[in-house]
């Protein structure tokens, strides 16, 4: 039993304001307790007493965990340390991902008055930012700008890529990031001793260590993200005269109004690149016609805001997604290059390639000439017995001459793509598109840019495709349902955010719903 | 192989009395056993306890050593009644399991246990797995130790603290011939710290030299008239004895002054919790000197009746500080006051919640509401104080949750992709999972799965559906569940039962989820157990008949087709799948050291990673939808007609293959390929890949000269 004479004053004991509290909120798998082990051994070396606790870490599967230390200038007596963060009371709080650093501040982990945040901006992304079909990211601007608000310090910017940059792993940076921001009142050298007496890895940790941490020190910001990605002018190259061809087109395009400019040449560019010069001429000469509309409806003065998404979303419309195109892409100059830098092939290292393609009946039709391809579709035993030879999946070795040739032949066809079944159909497709879009330019102008916005819906192969062209498809018709309200062009934008929601459309389901139950149409 | 090794650590458990033990909680309850002549030792893996047995089955030299028996238990059940070699023979025994559930399973053994009483120390170590990272039911070992009457010991969190209550729960269980648990909390058991040490010692009597004297004593039989006398001997000689022993050692602790209106009882477990905010409230030093009498329930069973009212005597209020619900210790307190007459006001559950982890802001307001009411006087104004957090600004719409899922080139993420494309074709099924890595498919992105009713237990749950039906129903099944429970509870009784369900035992090489401890069907060469049992065998041991065994689950397609067999065929009785590859997480561990050095060496190895063409990549995303793969995430390409960010594998894809076999079996897009890495290839094949390389660029040149295109494609 042990008797303590009582405490006098009942005053706040001030040795606790030399008590540091530091909490470590990770991923699974970031080294979470590499770092925790560092800054113990760090604490004391310096002559502190320490103490680290965890939620078992058991890596990658339990998602979030957080890593506690409190450490104390060692004396006579053990100090009492809690085992846990509590809301208010963290002094430091390294958060080794952005939308962590951002669950730190929900929990209360980060406050004015005390703490310093130390986060690493990366975004290691959550499923359900990548499973939405459209854009799910979260907003880590919102993270940023909270951080700002509720810590009394930030240091953040990118740790992972330092660490990666140095070859290591994060954990490193963050114990620079941890030195640079200065509040611990250890020693730099003391934190390399850390890092040299774990004795794993140790140069490629110390590189890391010390790029953090003069990141940290100098308080580096990331560089402010371009609000507008800028088309890089596309060099192109290919035989002389064609490449004279493709500079009288972009005569054409320094004929257009400044806000168009800029996507209708990302968009030449990505025609020709598909298919050739004179399809680029058949893009501009869409383009001009709807300009001129544009301009009748006093497009000017609304920035040519028709043309100019008229401009990427006929682009993307133009090159759709087909055998031949992926054929191209796979069999370009340049893309074994591509990949070994992508996988960080040595030299002396062989690269071999293996695509997944699994082509069905109806893709392999589409890529018939017209009369075939339509004569064979038009008789469902004949489909059956084709499906039943080509759909199959296929693992094609591209380094090898086996697997290049098919894909190269595939490739090949694309000099004849106009006379294939599924040109006619796109093209058929993309003038429906544009006609009822042209037609409600005279009426509601935000309405018709809207429209062209549905286009976005069509992407991808096969089933994607199908799904793609349904929800285009219900959204048209919506769109046509609130023709003429004044709240037309919102109304068609949230079908579209509806759309990209869920893959089955269920968002868009009950969006089209509340349409009906306010227009006239009833059941549409 | 675990997946941490204590192999270094464990050397440490040598050191000897006037030595400093540094480590972490778990290790410090291994010396304590090895330091207090422990005979035998057994348990089963499980947080926060896993690393208990990791470290146990490490240090099996050292026990083996000094006489003491290990054993890696196939359950709770039966570790627990692994402590019956305690009964009849002078020998001490530790067994360790998570709880409650892992109590759960045990309470058959440990209450006949508990009955007949014992001759030699039993502890039982369980791991409470309570509050934040927990990932069970939240309830209380507290019940099981009152219900069965074993002595409940819940020290104050700190090395010293946990090897002296090893220590005493020996003695206390000998002086009193009960079992005693002791408690450990989450992140007790990996507290950083330090104690002094004592010389290992080896037990009295080794479970080898009982062997050669069998004893038996049908007292301590429960079967009638023996267990009415067990319950009567309980409450009037091993209870008594068992409250003598903790007076006169002093088990529970009294901190602070001896004379104040106010006191704490508190849980040892609480402890550092409490003086955290009392040293926030000012009530107590950095040291943990406190204003206020705390009164240190080290043991939470029995309470001690004189000690409570001697505590409580003189005070205006007492204030109970009780992690979860129900509150017995704080009803068991009230009971005593009332009898006693006493007029201590006794707070508790009204100034703290009564469910849910008492957190550091938790006991801070709860402590400070009790003082505000009981000693306004003796709390410092706060108002001035700094530390009253600042309104946090709303991010709840902003954070995305992270649940846990499965790891990077997971082996069971294939089985479950094929699921849902049955489940796209056919319709949704009744569907239930159990314990183990597997359960993450109820999280998005799979999404698939309704119940988990316990460990081995997912086709048991499913019983009621097994007489057939328009879509048969599903069941979901770890390695490690199938060999705990389910081989008999579950398989057993779908057979008995003629059961028309299917059942998929996922089989992963280990008992993964626990950290990847070896089982019966582990591929490894274990030293000290026998693995390399299968269990499809084992599963027609019991009486199926429709078996499949699938070697590589990355085979997405043939999961569809197996799965679909087994949905659609007319074989009458259970139908078992047996899905297996080796864990990723264990594999990486194994094979990426011993690939290193043979890249060093010069030998030939080849590398499988996947990655995306970013241009052939549309942003539809439903690669993620069936996969949710850490590796497969999004980036944001550097183009302006792109309104969507496309599919893009960082640098740590190990190249399971399920990208690509589900781009293929679920018709996706090409945008996958696989790259192999070939390193210190041979002469031929260096030869030969030039030569075709030389052709395919000669290929690509002669296109490139008749047409126009980017320089640069990503």
């Amino acid at each position: 039993m042990t008797e303590v004479l009582p405490v006098q004053s009942a005053a706040r004991d001030p040795r606790l304001d030399d008590l540091v509290k530091l909490a470590v909120m990770a991923v699974g798998g970031q080294g979470g307790g590499v770092l925790t082990n560092w800054i113990i051994d760090l604490a004391e070396r310096n002559g502190y007493a320490a103490q680290a606790t965890s939620v078992a870490g058991v890596a990658q599967r339990t998602g979030a965990t957080i890593y506690y230390v409190e450490m104390l200038p060692e004396a006579a007596r053990q100090p009492v340390f809690a085992l846990s963060p509590a809301e208010g009371d963290v002094d430091i709080l390294i958060a080794a991902e952005m939308m962590e650093a951002g669950r730190a501040i929900m929990r209360g982990f980060v406050t004015p008055d005390r703490t310093t945040l130390i986060a690493s901006t990366h975004r290691a992304l959550a499923v359900s930012e990548k499973v939405v079909p459209g854009t799910g990211l979260a907003d880590a601007e919102a993270v940023q700008r909270a951080a700002e608000e509720a810590a009394r310090a930030v240091v953040a910017f990118d740790m992972e890529a330092i660490a990666q940059g140095a070859g290591s792993v994060i954990s490193a940076s963050l114990f620079g990031a941890l030195a640079g921001s200065g509040t611990l009142p250890f020693p730099v050298e003391s934190y390399r001793e850390t890092i040299r007496a774990s004795g794993r890895g140790v140069e490629k940790s110390l590189a890391a260590f010390e790029a953090a941490r003069e990141a940290a020190a100098s308080r580096h910001r990331d560089p402010a993200p371009d609000p507008e990605p800028v088309a890089e002018e596309a060099e192109f190259v290919g035989p002389a005269p064609l490449l004279r061809d493709w500079e009288a087109l972009g005569r054409r395009i320094a004929a257009l109004p400044d806000p168009v400019r800029p996507l209708a040449r990302a968009g030449l560019a990505r025609v020709v690149d598909y298919q050739d010069v004179a399809y680029g001429a058949e893009y501009l000469d869409r383009l001009e016609a709807l300009l001129a509309e544009d301009r009748a409806q006093d497009g000017a003065a609304r920035g040519f805001d028709f043309t100019a998404t008229a401009a990427k979303y006929l682009a993307t419309a133009m090159a759709y997604d087909d055998i031949l195109r992926v054929a191209d892409l796979k069999t370009r100059a340049g893309r074994r290059e591509r990949v070994a830098a992508e996988m960080r092939a040595g030299t002396g290292t062989l690269v071999q390639v293996t695509e997944y393609v699994h082509p069905g009946a109806a893709e392999v039709v589409s890529a018939l000439p017209v009369r075939l391809g339509a004569y064979v579709e038009a008789r469902p035993g004949l489909m059956r017995m084709l499906d039943r030879v080509v759909n199959r999946g296929r693992r094609m070795r591209t380094d090898r001459l086996s697997g290049f040739l098919p894909l190269y032949v595939a490739a090949g066809l694309r000099r004849r793509r106009r006379t294939l079944l599924r040109h006619g159909r796109e093209m058929a497709h993309v003038d429906g598109w544009l006609d009822a879009a042209r037609a409600r330019l005279p009426l509601d102008y935000a309405h018709a840019v809207e429209t062209l916005k549905i286009r976005r819906l069509v992407k991808g192969y096969s089933d994607t495709h199908a799904r793609g062209l349904a929800k285009f498809d219900r959204v048209m018709s919506g769109a046509a349902l609130v023709e003429g309200r004044a709240d037309a062009a919102d109304w068609t934008a949230r079908l579209i955010t509806a759309a990209l929601k869920d893959p089955k459309g269920e968002a868009l389901d009950g969006a089209l719903r509340t349409i009906r139950s306010f227009t006239t149409a009833g059941e549409a | 192989m675990a997946e941490r090794s204590f192999k270094k650590e464990v050397e440490h458990l040598r050191i000897g009395a006037g030595e400093t033990f540094r480590g972490e909680g778990i290790l410090a309850i291994t010396k304590a056993l090895l330091e207090n002549g422990v005979g035998y030792v057994g348990g089963y893996q499980g947080a926060p306890i896993s690393h208990l047995m990791d470290v146990l089955a490490d240090a099996e030299d050292l026990m083996a050593e000094l006489g003491i028996r290990f054993e890696a238990n196939a359950s709770e059940a039966a570790a627990a009644a692994m402590l019956a070699a305690s009964v009849h023979y002078p020998i001490r025994g530790a067994v360790t399991f998570k709880s409650t559930v892992g109590t759960n399973v045990a309470s058959d053994a440990l209450a006949n246990l508990a009955s007949g009483g014992v001759k030699g120390g039993a502890l039982i170590i369980v791991g409470e797995d309570y509050g934040e990272g927990s990932s069970i039911m939240q309830e209380r070992s507290h019940a099981f130790a009152t219900k069965s009457q074993i002595w409940l010991l819940d020290p104050r969190p700190n090395l010293p603290s946990i090897t002296d209550a090893v220590r005493h729960g020996f003695e206390l269980s000998e002086a009193s011939n009960t079992p005693v648990m002791l408690m450990v909390r989450i992140r007790c058991c990996h507290v950083h710290g330090s104690f002094e040490a004592r010389d290992n010692v080896p037990p009295k009597l080794t479970v080898r030299d009982a062997l050669k004297n069998p004893q038996r004593d049908t007292g301590r039989i429960v079967l009638p008239p023996a267990s009415f006398l067990h319950e009567k001997e309980k409450v009037e000689k091993r209870w008594p004895a068992a409250v003598d022993y903790i007076r006169k050692h002093r088990l529970n602790e009294h901190f602070g002054p001896k004379e104040s209106r106010v006191g704490i009882v508190l849980q040892g477990g609480m402890y550092n919790g409490v003086i955290r905010a009392l040293q926030r409230l000012g009530l107590a030093d950095v040291y943990g000197d406190s204003a206020v009498p705390l009164y240190v329930l080290n043991v939470t069973h029995p309470l001690l009746d004189d000690e409570v009212l001697d505590f409580c005597a003189g005070k205006d209020a007492v204030l109970v500080v009780e992690e979860g619900q129900p509150e017995y210790l704080e009803q068991a307190l009230r009971a005593i006051l009332h009898k006693a007459g006493a007029t201590a006001k006794l707070a508790g559950k009204d100034v703290l919640p009564m469910a849910g982890e008492y957190t550091g802001r938790v006991m801070l307001e709860g402590l400070e509401a009790f003082m505000a009411a009981h000693a306004p006087d003796i709390l410092p104004d706060r108002g001035r104080a700094p530390n009253t957090p600042a309104p946090v600004p709303d991010l709840t719409k902003v954070v995305p949750g992270r649940p846990p899922g499965f790891c990077t080139g997971c082996p069971e993420r294939p089985i479950f992709a094929a699921m849902k494309l049955v489940e796209e074709e056919m319709g949704p099924h009744q569907i239930s999972a159990d314990i183990g890595c597997h359960l993450f498919s109820i999280m998005p992105p799979f999404e698939i799965g309704g119940t988990t009713m316990g460990y081995g237990l997912g086709p048991a749950s499913n019983a009621a559906f097994d007489g057939g039906g328009e879509r048969r129903p599903i069941s979901i099944l770890g390695d490690g569940g199938f060999w705990h429970n389910g081989l008999t509870s579950s398989i057993g009784n779908a057979v008995f039962n003629k059961s028309d369900g299917v059942t998929i035992v996922v089989d992963n090489y280990y008992s993964a989820a626990t950290g990847g401890q070896d089982i019966l069907s582990s591929r490894a060469t274990n030293r000290t157990k026998a693995t390399k049992h299968p269990i499809a065998e084992a599963v027609k041991g019991v009486g199926v008949t429709w078996v499949r065994q699938i070697d590589r689950t990355y085979d997405v397609g043939k999961m569809r087709e197996t799965l679909r067999d087994a949905l659609t065929t007319d074989h009458e009785g259970p139908k078992v799948i047996v899905a297996s590859s080796e864990c990723m997480l264990n594999r990486q561990r194994r094979e990426k050291p011993l690939l290193a050095k043979a890249v060093q060496e010069g030998r030939r190895v080849e590398r499988p990673k996947f990655g995306v063409d970013e241009e052939v990549c549309t942003g539809d995303h439903a690669c993620m939808r069936l996969s949710g793969c850490p590796s497969l995430t999004l980036k944001m390409p550097d183009d302006p007609l792109r309104d969507d960010p496309v599919a893009h594998i960082d640098q740590t894809c190990v190249g399971c293959g399920n990208c690509g076999e589900v781009a293929d079996a679920a018709v996706l897009c090409p945008s996958f390929y696989r790259a192999d890495l070939v390193h210190n290839p041979g002469r031929f094949e260096k030869w030969w890949a030039r030569w075709q390389t030389r052709a395919i660029d000669w290929l690509i040149a002669r296109r490139a000269s008749r047409r126009l295109a980017r320089e640069v494609v990503r």
